[in-house]
């Protein structure tokens, strides 16, 4: 057997909570040059662990996320101005306390990364953005916010994140703030005092497809242990698992929401890649806005459609995608199998000709063409609790 | 989870059980929880040829495809059936009721090489010393 794990060589980064994953027997990986938890076999490892955040709860150390702050002491508009520079969404809609998907585009119409824009106040956002493009993502946001009347901080350092998700994850939370979780809807968020620490950005959102919060709390090494003590020991009743990158994969992959690298990239834009109801072309100007429009004229030549094994094997990114015996025609970008439906199930880029649902696809797996089929996405979604109607 | 002391291990966390000029192969106890929940196992054809270093087929958990590597060359006498059904059982029971494949070997001055269990548990407490810094 040979692991697929890449070697150390260079010195990792850790999060503040470094130490716990490994006190726990966490499996740890090189993920974009930190140290992170892949999954902790001492509790079940990753099929229980994405087990837990669809029936119960569980809670991911995301601290390895960047965030940037991006706002405007002097002139009004300057921070609204810049992001909606920045970033394809229209942040002119997010009331202060909201949050929306975004992502921020090179000129041409591909991603330089998604991203999620928090309001923080009228002229002060909160962009969490990607581990692995962190470096890439700063140097774009100061690079193209120059001639905007605003500052930006790196605050990613500052925090750490940790996402609690789950239909429990309101329950377990709760007992942790006094502030009322219950009226904070999807994509808003609050600040209130967690484990005795006030103004915690307390946001209710998440990369898992189930209902859940991320909070962002100080780094420091004891806090950060404090703060993960407290939401496991909560979390007890409820039969929380500490969950690793392995389950937070599998999640999100099920739920058909994209990883860098992956479903988008440097290569891939807007419309390829399905996030088209996100670009507001309605805004006058965006970076990329150019591109997108001209491509959506010329129409695209690659669509991403989910796929589900129908012949015994597993599709993993990378592997081809073809039409029966003919040439290949497309590319798996993420590929699993599925705990929550118990099939293999993946997402590939294939020709617009062959994306409507139920079109067989073979997958190339070690030199076998195994049969697949386009099924409709997402894989998984969440059964919304009946709640008061929105207004 | 002990290793078998009759058994012959492989640096690649293969294990052998000879007897006489039949093998049994599996992975190690090491090896699946390496790759966590395994959910497939893909294995050659009985009377397919295997030969020494070669990879014969795939164990694969939600997150890692590991091809599995003969010890040492032969034919294919018997593939585990069960493991079509319950790959599973190579997260229970590794050494024992998840074999992997029973072969005719054609050379055991092959398996010459391999560690005995206690050579292996060492080769593997210093793979766990690596990881842990």
């Amino acid at each position: 057997m040979e692991s697929a794990t890449t070697s150390v060589v260079t010195e990792l980064r850790k999060t503040a909570l470094n130490g716990v994953h490994r006190r726990m027997g966490a499996k740890m990986v090189n993920f974009g040059g930190w140290d992170m938890p892949v999954e902790y076999p001492a509790t079940g490892g990753l099929v229980a662990e994405h087990k837990a955040v669809r029936n119960g709860v569980g809670v991911f150390d995301v601290s390895h996320m960047g965030d940037i702050r991006i706002r405007t002491d002097n002139a009004v508009g300057g921070a609204l101005a810049a992001v909606q520079h920045l970033s394809m969404n229209d942040a002119s809609k997010l009331t202060i306390g909201q949050a929306h998907y975004s992502a921020m585009l090179y000129p041409n119409g591909t991603f330089v990364d998604d991203v999620v824009v928090h309001r923080l106040g009228e002229d002060d956002f909160l962009l969490v953005i990607n581990a692995g493009t962190r470096e890439k993502d700063i140097n774009w946001v100061r690079e193209n916010t120059r001639d905007f009347d605003c500052v930006v901080d790196e605050l990613s350092d500052s925090y750490t994140q940790m996402a609690i998700q789950g239909p429990r994850a309101v329950d377990v939370l709760q007992k942790l703030t006094d502030t009322n979780l219950a009226p904070i809807k999807n994509y808003w968020f609050t600040h209130g005092t967690v484990c005795g620490l006030p103004n915690t950005l307390i946001a209710r959102t998440g990369y898992t497809g189930e209902d859940g919060f991320e909070i962002y709390v100080p780094s420091n090494v004891a806090t950060s242990e404090r703060v993960w003590d407290a939401v496991m020991e909560a979390g007890r009743e409820f039969g929380i698992l500490s969950c690793g990158l392995g389950a937070r994969n599998t999640l999100r992959l099920e739920a058909k929401m994209a990883l860098y690298g992956h479903e988008i990239s440097d290569t891939i834009n807007v419309f390829e890649a399905g996030l088209e109801r996100y670009a507001k072309f309605d805004k006058p100007e965006f970076i990329g806005r150019e591109a997108l429009l001209a491509a959506k004229d010329a129409g695209i030549t690659r669509t991403l459609v989910g796929l589900e094994m129908v012949e015994r094997g597993i599709g993993r990114d990378g592997f081809a995608c073809c039409a029966d015996a003919g040439p290949v025609v497309g590319v798996i970008t993420s590929g699993s199998p599925s705990p929550t439906l118990g099939k293999n199930i993946a997402l590939a880029y294939v020709p617009p000709a062959m994306s409507a649902v139920g079109t067989e696809i073979f997958v190339e797996i070690r030199g076998q063409r195994v049969k697949a089929k386009v099924v409709p996405t997402p894989f998984y979604k969440r059964v919304r609790k009946a709640a008061a109607p929105v207004a | 989870m002990a290793y078998p002391t009759q058994y012959k291990y492989t640096k690649e966390h293969e294990w052998v059980d000879v007897k006489g000029d039949t093998a049994t192969i599996g992975i190690t106890d090491y090896a699946q929880q390496e790759l966590g929940d395994v959910v497939f196992a893909e294995l050659p054809k009985v009377g397919a040829a295997i030969t020494a270093g070669k990879s014969f087929g795939t164990v694969e958990s939600v997150k890692a495809v590991s091809e599995i590597f003969a010890p040492a060359s032969g034919e294919v006498l018997e593939a585990n059936p069960e493991l079509q059904a319950t790959p599973e059982k190579i997260n229970t029971d590794p050494h024992g009721a998840a074999w992997l494949i029973k072969v005719k070997l054609s050379n055991p001055a092959e398996l010459a090489g391999l560690m005995d269990a206690a050579g292996y548990e060492a080769f593997i407490a210093e793979k766990a010393k690596e990881a842990a810094h």
